[in-house]
């Protein structure tokens, strides 16, 4: 395998972004952040990937305008992901794997507002008897929580003490629209919403978008001091039913992180837009108690659709970049309930 | 660093028709993907990987359908990557699994792409109108015929060329089991007999709206030994451009003449129309068969109608072009670019059947989507390459 | 005045959907009254039956009906209904393990609280009277009386091996700032263009992203309402959600002044007659008409001029 790092990464987050759903105009900072971090031009980039979907656009084809950012005379090797940007970014490690590139972009974008979100993620459902009852994200996710606290795997404190840790994060991140942690006992006194489940257990509905930069070996050097090298990647999906899974265990996260060495693991940015869901990451990867999670305050107080896992690689690269930390592990998550599952360790040496 | 030798040692796909009433989405996916496990003497077991791709969701109004289809892919457990560049994604798709292969990854992946058209109707969803704009988009053959008639006016084309390209191709589908069009009726006559329907195209000149899937096994050099007719994989290449720019050639896109010098350099060919003994080639409108001959570099500027027209394209000429009747005669959208890399692949492993080309050694498959400004493109030979 | 226009838009269809023949199962057994289940090679009994069974991956063949009473094994309140949930007011989603089931079934209970609700709790299907084979065709759930659900008659005998699943989605739809400023123009009767900062190319309508270099066009250009048709298209075809009656001319105005052309309606002249190079201007719509779009021009049409030399648009193509 080649070494292969996260060098560049450039995110905007915000409850309602005033532009089309396109993100054409959200991209174009983003990328020139990239461009700046690195101090490459868009010809430097061997390889471009995107993740979006068409629902939350609401049109067919709805990522073709994007690539309109990159500026595409000459025209790019290019793909695109139907999935999140920690996917997208899979593909281009692959790409950078098979030895036809040395470098790649990948971002993902999402305009959540334009829609009514948790509706129309019914549509990710099983189409035959799931979708015609337009099962909302909040309220699968509130099923899922459920299970966990009647099984006594975990309880509301538990999950109102992730929540209150996340808010407190956030305060130090500009890009969490949602912050500010009180105590547990404040948030167990504020009321249900989609009982188990209040408020602050639920990600808010984020627009946003965000970009990652790789590079192998000695490109990724000259980039970095400290490149995050990608010493793991590996990302598995469940079946999807919510029958006939045990919806107090992630499957594919655990499958995933037997795949990776996670010793000496300091930092876990896990993508988790439910509070109990993080708990159940944290079992699944056996996390010790003293790796600090999600430091970036976490999808809880932000979570871009599309963007929100590759965010996460982001949050971690940076903060090897820095030199704060040495090791991460970062989380993508995708489809109902944590249907499918991607683990990246990064790690800091030259 | 070089690409890790890999082969394509299964293909399966559905037989394609309008409404395939009789499966569910699932179900028709299934039918491609046992037909290429048994083609590749394997199961589900032996499957590392699933790669699905599909063109844009509103077509069967599922978001993200590769995560309720997963545990019925038989990806439940497994990693799955979901693609989607529009009407290049079978293409695309089958270039992703690939280089799960080629990076080292894994030694056997599965992958799958599908449209089940029926669901809804594609004119539909490529053409919600837009507010602000003037609604005059009328889906993908109101887009591609002016640029069909800005390819006859530059290369002054005699009009009867694509009723020769379409006749060819409805001809050669009957000799295509899986095919969704069969009218032994088709001639050149009969095509410019039919409606105009979007000027300059005639609906005789038009891809039908299929259901239908396709699925490729794609492996590693030490697994590709069990198989007796391996299709190697001699270079993959995907670009891709914006839909509209200033002073863009859309007849010709840079991306595509891009794409096909980056193809021809990776597998080492200097004549394609020498070195390539059969095509697969993305013709949605009988005219894009000319447009490419030329783009790809078998025919020169001006000259892909002239190739065209003299029967190079036929199934026993020069440069024969899809012989599986191609898009033209089965198009079920995302499965149309995974269906001709596959089709490249049966040619090369001399398993095309009655649609066979005698002594294919090297073989091209081809896809393009969006306004011609996404491609995807590989050429598979029946012995390892050197390089 | 906001930086971007937005307008609603609703994307809606009535899938057709296919069922296969164990969706089809399922959903026959509804509209008889049955709920059935699908028996995998680990003998557990799985309501609805997966497609395909987990382990073998053969299609699930042995159905086994189930009892419509089962037991809640978890639930949430839904304060908010979403539009085509199974009801607009309040309700509780669960997932209930009817009786002679191994794995439970999602669907909606009818309670008026969620104080009423609560896991292990015994409840019934409560039946549509009119069934399709549709996951519908239980309306919901509701308390389990002494009495049982009430039973109901098999509707036909024909398989079920279709269902509709109507889509529908509201968006609200915003134009890039660069468009907005397009459509505002046009409100006032101007065409405006911008034009890239670094290849000087002009953009009509202007684009977030100049496609060649990706940079923002920037510097305002109002262009001319005349240009040269540079190809199009004859339409002929009729088709679901079109706003114009076929036969029209669509084609590719290439504007006096704008390096990319717009796309529009040609009118006054037979379409036989419009022609690549053909001169033309743009025909407004009654000025009380005029909002933010492109509609406002109504249509474009020849000017009488000799045509444009190929020379002048080849590059355009």
């Amino acid at each position: 395998m080649r070494d292969v790092a996260v060098v560049g990464f450039a995110q905007r987050q915000m409850p309602e972004f005033d532009g089309s759903p396109t993100c054409v105009e959200l991209l174009v900072p983003l990328l020139a952040e990239c461009y700046e971090q690195t101090g490459w031009t868009r010809r430097d980039v061997g390889f471009w990937c995107s993740g979006s979907s068409d629902y939350l656009a609401g049109r067919s084809f709805s990522f073709v305008q994007a690539v309109d950012a990159i500026g595409v005379i000459p025209p790019v090797n290019e793909s695109h992901v139907e999935m999140d940007l920690a996917w997208a970014l899979y593909e281009a490690w692959l790409k950078i794997q098979t030895g036809e590139v040395d470098t790649a972009l990948v971002y993902a974008f999402g305009k959540s507002s334009a829609g009514v979100l948790r509706r129309s993620l019914s549509l990710q459902l099983e189409p035959y008897t799931m979708t015609p009852l337009w099962p909302d994200t909040v309220s699968l996710a509130a099923l899922q929580a459920r299970v966990g606290i009647d099984a006594g795997v975990w309880d509301e404190a538990a999950m109102a003490e992730v929540a209150n840790r996340s808010l407190t994060d956030a305060e130090k991140n500009e890009y969490s629209i949602r912050k500010g942690g009180s105590s547990v006992e404040e948030l167990l006194a504020r009321p249900m919403y989609a009982d188990p489940l209040r408020k602050h257990d639920c990600s808010p509905v984020t627009d946003g978008a965000a970009a990652i930069v790789l590079a192998a070996g000695d490109k990724a050097r000259e980039v970095r001091e400290k490149p995050a090298w990608i010493s793991g990647l590996a990302h598995f999906v469940d079946p999807m039913s919510m029958g006939t899974r045990d919806l107090t265990r992630a499957p594919s996260a655990a499958r995933a992180a037997a795949q990776l060495d996670l010793s000496g693991v300091e930092l876990a940015e896990l993508h988790a837009p439910f509070s109990h869901q993080e708990l159940i990451l944290r079992r699944e990867l056996d996390l010790a108690d003293d790796v600090r999670v999600n430091p970036s305050g976490g999808a809880l107080t932000s979570n871009p659709m599309f963007s929100g896992g590759g965010i996460r690689i982001g949050e971690a690269a940076a903060r090897i970049w820095s030199g704060e930390i040495g090791k991460a592990v970062a989380h993508a998550t995708s489809g109902p309930a944590l249907q499918q599952n991607l683990l990246c360790t990064l790690e800091g040496r030259n | 660093m070089a690409k890790q030798p890999a082969a394509v040692v299964g293909v399966g796909q559905t037989h394609h028709r309008a409404k395939r009433e009789d499966v569910s989405m699932a179900g028709l996916c299934r039918e491609a993907i046992d037909r290429a496990l048994a083609d590749a003497n394997m199961t589900f077991d032996d499957i590392d990987a699933v790669v699905v791709g599909k063109a844009p969701d509103l077509f069967e109004g599922v978001m993200m359908p590769e995560l309720f289809l997963a545990e019925s892919l038989g990806a439940a457990g497994k990693p799955l990557l979901r693609v989607h560049t529009a009407g290049s994604v079978g293409g695309s798709t089958a270039i992703v699994a690939s280089s799960l292969v080629q990076a080292g990854v894994h030694k056997r992946v599965l992958t799958v792409a599908y449209e089940k058209q029926s669901e809804s109707n594609a004119m539909w969803a490529l053409s919600v109108p837009l507010p602000f704009n003037m609604p005059v988009h009328a889906g993908a053959g109101g887009y591609f015929a002016p640029h069909v008639r800005s390819y006859i006016r530059r290369s002054e084309a005699p009009t009867h060329v694509g009723a020769i390209v379409a006749a060819k191709d409805r001809q050669n589908a009957l000799k295509n089991p899986y095919a969704h069009l069969k009218n032994p009726d088709t001639t050149v006559e009969s095509v410019l007999a039919s409606q105009m329907l979007w000027d300059p195209i005639r609906y005789d000149e038009t891809c039908p709206s299929s259901d239908g899937a396709c699925a490729l096994v794609i492996v590693s050099e030490d697994v590709a030994a069990a198989s007796p007719n391996p299709a190697w994989i001699h270079g993959t290449v995907m670009r891709s451009e914006a839909t509209t720019a200033a002073e863009r050639d859309q007849v010709n896109p840079q991306a595509s003449r891009d794409a096909a010098a980056a193809l021809w350099k990776q597998a080492g060919i200097t004549n394609p129309l020498e070195e390539i003994d059969a095509a697969e080639i993305y013709v949605p409108f009988s005219w894009f068969e000319p447009m490419w001959l030329e783009s790809l570099g078998f025919a020169e500027l001006g000259g892909g109608w002239k190739l065209s027209e003299s029967g190079a394209t036929a199934m026993d000429g020069k440069i024969p072009v899809n012989c599986s009747g191609g898009v033209l005669s089965s198009n079920p959208i995302g499965a149309s670019g995974m269906l001709r890399f596959g089709e490249a692949a049966l040619q090369v492993r001399g398993a095309a059947g009655e649609h066979q080309v005698d002594g294919v050694r090297r073989a091209l498959g081809h896809a393009y989507g969006g306004g011609s400004q996404f491609f995807a493109m590989w050429v598979v030979g029946a012995e390892k390459p050197s390089n | 005045m906001t930086r971007t226009l937005s307008a609603p838009v609703t994307v809606a269809f009535d899938y057709t959907r296919s069922t296969g023949p164990v969706i089809g199962r399922f959903l026959t057994g509804l509209r008889d009254g049955q709920v059935v289940g699908g028996r995998t090679s680990e003998g557990a009994v799985v309501v609805p039956p997966p497609e395909f069974d987990p382990v073998t991956h053969e299609p699930i063949t042995d159905f086994v009906e189930v009892a419509p009473v089962g037991t809640v094994t978890s639930w949430t309140w839904v304060p908010e209904p979403v539009k085509g949930q199974p009801f607009d007011r309040p309700f509780a989603f669960v997932l209930v393990r009817l009786d002679g089931a191994d794995a439970p079934l999602l669907h909606a209970l009818d309670v008026s609280s969620p104080d009423e609700v609560s896991t292990g709790m015994r409840v019934q299907v409560r039946w549509r009277e009119e069934r399709v084979g549709s996951i519908t065709d239980i309306e919901c759930f509701e308390v389990a009386t002494e009495s049982g659900p009430t039973g109901v008659e098999a509707i036909g005998d024909n398989p079920v091996t279709g269902v509709i699943v109507p889509v529908s989605l509201d968006y609200l739809y915003a134009a890039s700032p660069e468009e907005s400023a397009f459509y505002r123009g046009l409100n006032e009767g101007r065409i405006l263009g911008q034009r890239c900062p670094t290849c000087e190319k002009v953009y009509v309508p202007p684009r977030s992203a100049c496609p060649t270099d990706g940079t923002p066009t920037s510097e305002e250009v109002e262009v001319s309402q005349t240009g040269t048709i540079t190809t199009f298209c004859i339409v002929n075809v009729p088709f679901l959600g079109q706003k114009i009656t076929p036969p029209y001319v669509s084609a590719y105005v290439l504007l006096d002044g704008a390096d990319i052309a717009v796309l529009h309606l040609i009118l006054g002249v037979p379409a036989a007659e419009v022609r690549m190079g053909m001169r033309v201007e743009a025909v407004w719509k009654p000025r009380e008409e005029w909002t933010y779009s492109l509609e406002n021009i109504d249509h474009f049409e020849p000017t009488g001029e000799p045509d444009a030399d190929y020379d002048t648009y080849k590059h355009h193509l």
